[in-house]
């Protein structure tokens, strides 16, 4: 297990150095936690703050659809989407990534190829986790090789919760060298998680095992993301990135909804990891409804009037 | 790429000022007999709001007059649960003119309004529906079978938090059936007046509630007064003092809550983030006018460079200025004077061997305004250790042990208010336990709610207010 960074080496050499190092971390007082979370979604972010936060949110979406239901037709549409958010508008930005079961990478690299939009997969037996490793690890080989550059993958929370930390870390080692060159986004599914505490240890255990980003949830747990557990989260990533200078990114998902949660998200990366944080390479939203919202925002800015939802593309 | 927020002010349209106030006496503003004008500013731009006058000694002789003659034949003779239909009225009023209350306060005091508009005015309403609640059932409060009211009650309060310490006065005063003759403070009597005309538009029987405006001698006048029978304070200690010196040997019952230097204790096994934004609220908190304010952290020593370092990376994001912009976090501070004393204790402090430090911050040209301070190096020798600043100036200290905290935590003539901060429960039992003071906050800070009573030890003062507790004042 090489995958650990150097200042912290040692942390996962046994199960019982890894436990004593997540159990060490500071606490998190749940009420405090919320707290100021509350406060920090009571900003009032108006006029050229408000329209520069929307066109930065835009261009943080990770346009998802995770959906048994999902054809070759419905994953091209919304690569369309993903591209061109509003065709009305030629200085739309695009979105971020399109993110896709496995069986769809392959149509969603093609209808992508040569824009820059990130092709993501979730992988590892996604959303539960309840498979072989080696399963999973296949999972994620396939997805690479259909043309995916990021891969979300989601923690085994049966072995974290019953405190086997070293076997966490060890897959998550694993699927990181599966990934090769992409990009690996670890699911805590803090809604399974339960409290602060195991929040952050998890973002911890994800960052220590070489994760790019640190992701909330999977979108079909509730509850999914929440603002006061995206703050613990970037919280970890800063103190992270204090103690090793490894930057990783925070990626809430599921849940939100509205350009006016997605801004306070984006208050809360500036009062909490700050402004380096503030760019699609290190903070998404994993959403589908969300980029319509900011559509209609951002023309309501730019127009003075609200489109209502008859003017956005439902795709 | 940096995000920059838009100003985002609050807008002034919802106060409708008036060039000059009178005073509130027998239920109609009048002008005084022969008191002074006195202008009343905006601290945050030095702008004239408006113009109020000092009531004299033959205006305190109407208004406690007013108060005595409603006690008698109109509130003193309402049953309970009809004074508590006056203060329901009182609070949905409040609530309903919140926003133009807000706005006012933040104008008059300096306040940044998101504190007037979520936490202020918030909780004046509340303690009115508090004491409400109560009106009815003082049978069964715990003071005896039938306790009466006092008479009369001389009400003086302080420019901090202008409107809340209005409510935390007036309102168990009226659940208990006394009549009140109120002084707000003189750089911050607008809010007050505006509570009078709220009493006008309750119908409340004329002379239930007077409010009566000047500085010291106006307040030394009313708290002397003949014909007062209770008298509650909130201010400095050494007007205190002289409070407790003038009404010793009368038949006056007195609540005092006076100054603090409040330690806040942190161990090292607390959360981290949580704890520096306790710190954080604690002491700049309302520019640190706060008299339960947290001015003194006491921290473990085997975490003070990880805390400070995590404490000036918190303060580095602190937003200093326009008090009406709905993103500003520390406002002006109330008053020249005021600004004078803490740049006084601060000088000190540096000049005594402390080490002061300050993010990064523009401060408006005009106006009253003082950047965020922490020193550290500070021992309890230093003034900066043991004088109230009132002020956003946090001196750090540290400790190695649990007896160590608590005795330095002790170490000071006050005793209002102190935290703690630990994952461990028996721990915060233990230490709240030990620690000399009215209100001891775990994991948290300044955190209020009428339900809870407040108030000191030593000579942080005595009564309490708040709370069951805070009817006993007012009751025989």
């Amino acid at each position: 297990m090489t995958a650990t960074v150097p200042p912290l080496a040692e942390v996962a050499s046994s199960a019982s150095t890894l436990r004593a190092f997540l159990h060490g971390l500071p606490g998190v007082d749940q009420v405090g936690a919320d707290q100021r979370a509350a406060m920090l979604g009571t900003r009032s972010i108006k006029t050229t703050s408000k329209q520069w936060a929307l066109d930065l949110a835009i261009r943080m979406v990770d346009l998802t659809t995770l959906e048994g239901a999902d054809t070759p037709g419905k994953v091209r549409a919304l690569c369309a989407k993903a591209r061109r958010p509003d065709p009305t508008d030629a200085t739309c930005p695009p979105a971020a990534a399109v993110c896709v079961y496995p069986s769809m990478v392959a149509t969603a690299a093609d209808a992508l190829r040569g824009t820059g939009i990130h092709v993501a997969s979730v992988a590892t037996a996604f959303p539960s986790g309840q498979a072989p490793l080696d399963v999973k690890l296949a999972d994620t080989r396939a997805a690479v090789k259909a043309g995916a550059d990021e891969i979300d993958m989601v923690i085994n929370r049966g072995a974290f919760l019953s405190g086997r930390y070293l076997e966490v870390y060890e897959e998550i080692v694993a699927v990181k060298e599966a990934c090769g060159d992409a990009h690996l986004k670890v699911i805590l599914e803090t809604g399974e998680l339960a409290t602060y505490d195991n929040v952050r240890r998890a973002s911890w255990l994800g960052m220590l095992a070489g994760g790019d980003f640190i992701k909330t949830s999977t979108g079909k747990v509730q509850p999914a993301a929440t603002l006061p557990v995206t703050l613990v989260m970037l919280e970890a990533v800063r103190d992270f990135k204090a103690a090793t200078g490894v930057a990783v990114g925070v990626k809430p998902a599921g849940g939100i909804r509205t350009a006016k949660d997605a801004i306070k998200y984006l208050v809360t990366v500036n009062e909490t990891a700050g402004e380096e944080w503030l760019s699609p390479d290190r903070f998404r939203f994993g959403a589908s409804t969300l980029l319509n919202d900011l559509l209609m925002q951002r023309a309501k800015m730019a127009t003075g009037r609200y489109w209502g939802p008859d003017y956005v593309t439902l795709d | 790429m940096a995000f920059e927020y838009a100003p985002a002010p609050e807008s002034r349209a919802v106060v409708d000022l008036r060039e000059s106030y009178g005073l509130f006496i027998d239920g109609s503003f009048v002008d005084s007999k022969d008191g002074e004008p006195f202008k009343t500013i905006n601290p945050a731009t030095e702008e004239v709001l408006a113009e109020v006058v000092a009531a004299s000694s033959a205006d305190v002789d109407r208004a406690v007059a007013a108060a005595r003659r409603a006690f008698e034949t109109s509130w003193g003779r309402l049953p309970g649960r009809e004074r508590a239909k006056y203060l329901y009225r009182l609070a949905r009023i409040i609530q309903e003119r919140a926003r133009e209350l807000a706005v006012l306060e933040s104008l008059d005091n300096g306040k940044p309004i998101r504190e007037s508009r979520d936490v202020d005015v918030p909780l004046v309403a509340a303690h009115f529906f508090y004491y409400a609640g109560w009106a009815d059932k003082l049978k069964y409060a715990g003071f005896g079978p039938d306790p009466r009211p006092l008479g009369v009650a001389a009400q003086v309060i302080p420019w901090n938090f202008p409107l809340l310490m209005l409510a935390w006065k007036i309102a168990p005063a009226l659940a208990t059936g006394n009549t009140v003759v109120l002084k707000p403070a003189e750089t911050t009597p607008l809010t007050a007046l505006v509570f009078a005309e709220i009493c006008q538009q309750a119908e409340l029987p004329p002379g239930t509630v007077n409010i009566v405006t000047g500085a010291g001698d106006t307040g030394r006048l009313l708290v002397e007064h003949e014909g007062v029978d209770k008298v509650a304070f909130t201010g400095s200690t050494e007007v205190g003092r002289a409070i407790a010196r003038s009404v010793a040997g009368s038949r006056k019952k007195v609540t005092l809550e006076l100054g603090g230097k409040a330690a806040n204790i942190v161990f090292d096994d607390a959360p981290i983030d949580q704890a520096v934004e306790g710190i954080v609220n604690g002491i700049f908190f309302n520019q640190g006018h706060v008299c339960c304010a947290g001015s003194r952290l006491l921290v473990q020593e085997s975490v003070t460079d990880e805390l400070m370092a995590s404490l000036k990376r918190r303060m580095a994001q602190l937003r200093v200025g326009d008090p009406l912009d709905k993103n500003t976090d520390i406002g002006a501070i109330n008053s020249a004077a005021q600004l004078a004393r803490i740049r006084e204790l601060s000088d000190a402090g540096s000049a005594e061997g402390a080490e002061a430090w300050s993010p990064p911050c523009e401060l408006p040209d005009r106006g009253f305004w003082f950047a965020p301070t922490v020193f550290t190096g500070v021992s309890q020798a230093h003034r900066i250790a043991r004088e109230e600043i009132f002020g956003p100036v946090l001196s750090v200290l540290t400790f190695r042990t649990p007896a160590e905290a608590v005795e330095k935590a002790n170490n000071t003539p006050y005793g209002l208010s102190a935290g703690v901060w630990t994952d461990k429960g028996s721990r915060i039992l233990a230490i709240a336990d030990k620690l000399r003071a009215g209100v001891v906050w775990a994991n948290t800070f300044n955190k209020f709610d009428p339900t809870s009573p407040f108030g000191g030890y030593k000579e942080s003062g005595y009564g309490r207010e708040g709370g069951r507790h805070g009817l006993e004042g007012y009751l025989a």
